[in-house]
């Protein structure tokens, strides 16, 4: 299979994960090792001044990881780019997930403050990856303004619906100069099967996993849809029929005597 | 001194410069950042950056998130 390729970086593993909602970062860690992903996501929070818990970088640094920090949170450009500065300092990467969702019922992203944002982080050396919406337009204007990916929501955050924009991705996949990452959603390993077989460059997967009653295990069912599907789009999937008249893969000899 | 930490007041007992508030907090080597008065302050800037009476500290750390 092709490398993935970001901001000059090579990756093998085309699955990059989320690391919330796990029961345990003990949980987390192992569902991350067996997923055989190189991308995880990290989010920031004020620390207590009597601060006890487990840290959770220690479970997600690991050499061959790029942490990729997230600035889930922020409401506006200005304060994605406090964010970002808040997290380059705090985990030494200028790897960034762009996510700028003021609204708390949907988490949808909001498309003029991460545009915005995304040219003032390009100009300030961060390597960009915004969440945004599956929105043709809206991602040329992204990849112009130099994001290091696209990364278009297959449906609202955390809702495992699979791919309900999937028109959109199709559009958003054929015209990109950018690596494509389906983000938000993804359900199912099948989801993720079928972003990659759409020629999708990546999956971003959380919830899905995290959820899961058994997330190690489905953390290497998404591995394993992932390396199919883009196994499949690198194979070269047939054309689909437009009608439902069979077409024999087999030769139509005759047995009997007619 | 008294000065806001994550919007709780907190008694800088002694110093008063940024190295001097992680010090006195444990903070960690890394993974988390400081800002003073919505500015972000680099770790190799903490010993020279005086913090006054009634300034406005955030200070962050790793948590899960997708």
């Amino acid at each position: 299979m092709e490398k993935l390729i970001i901001a000059g970086r090579e990756f093998d593993s085309r699955l990059f994960l989320g690391t919330g909602k796990f029961n345990s970062n003990q949980q987390m860690e192992e569902a991350i090792l067996a997923s055989g992903t190189e991308m995880v996501t990290v989010a920031m929070k004020r620390i207590e001044l009597e601060d006890k818990e487990d840290d959770m970088l220690r479970h997600i640094v690991h050499p061959h990881i790029q942490l990729l920090p997230n600035t889930s949170g922020v409401r506006t450009a200005e304060e994605a780019v406090f964010a970002a500065q808040m997290a380059r300092e705090a985990f030494g990467t200028n790897w960034l997930k762009l996510e700028i969702h003021p609204d708390p019922r949907y988490l949808l992203p909001d498309s003029t403050e991460t545009l915005k944002a995304t040219e003032e982080l390009v100009k300030l050396g961060f390597v960009v990856l915004p969440y945004c919406q599956a929105d043709p337009t809206l991602c040329k204007r992204l990849e112009e303004a130099g994001a290091a990916t696209v990364m278009p929501l297959a449906a609202p955050i955390g809702t495992n619906k699979g791919l309900q924009t999937r028109d959109f991705l199709r559009i958003i996949i054929e015209q990109s100069n950018v690596p494509v990452v389906v983000d938000a959603g993804i359900g199912a390993p099948s989801h993720a099967a079928e972003a990659m077989e759409m020629g999708a460059a990546a999956c971003l997967v959380n919830t899905a996993i995290a959820v899961a009653r058994n997330p190690v295990e489905m953390a290497i069912a998404f591995k394993e849809a992932v390396i199919a599907g883009r196994r499949a789009y690198e194979a070269g999937l047939g054309i689909q029929a437009d009608n439902l008249v069979a077409s024999a893969s087999s030769p139509l000899t005759s047995f009997l005597n007619e | 001194m008294k000065i806001q930490v994550n919007n709780k007041e907190t008694e800088l007992t002694q110093g008063n410069n940024v190295a001097s508030l992680a010090l006195q907090l444990k903070l960690p080597e890394q993974g988390v950042a400081v800002a003073l008065n919505n500015r972000m302050i680099p770790r190799s800037q903490w010993a020279e950056q005086e913090i006054k009476e009634g300034d406005s500290l955030v200070i962050i750390k790793a948590a899960c998130g997708g």
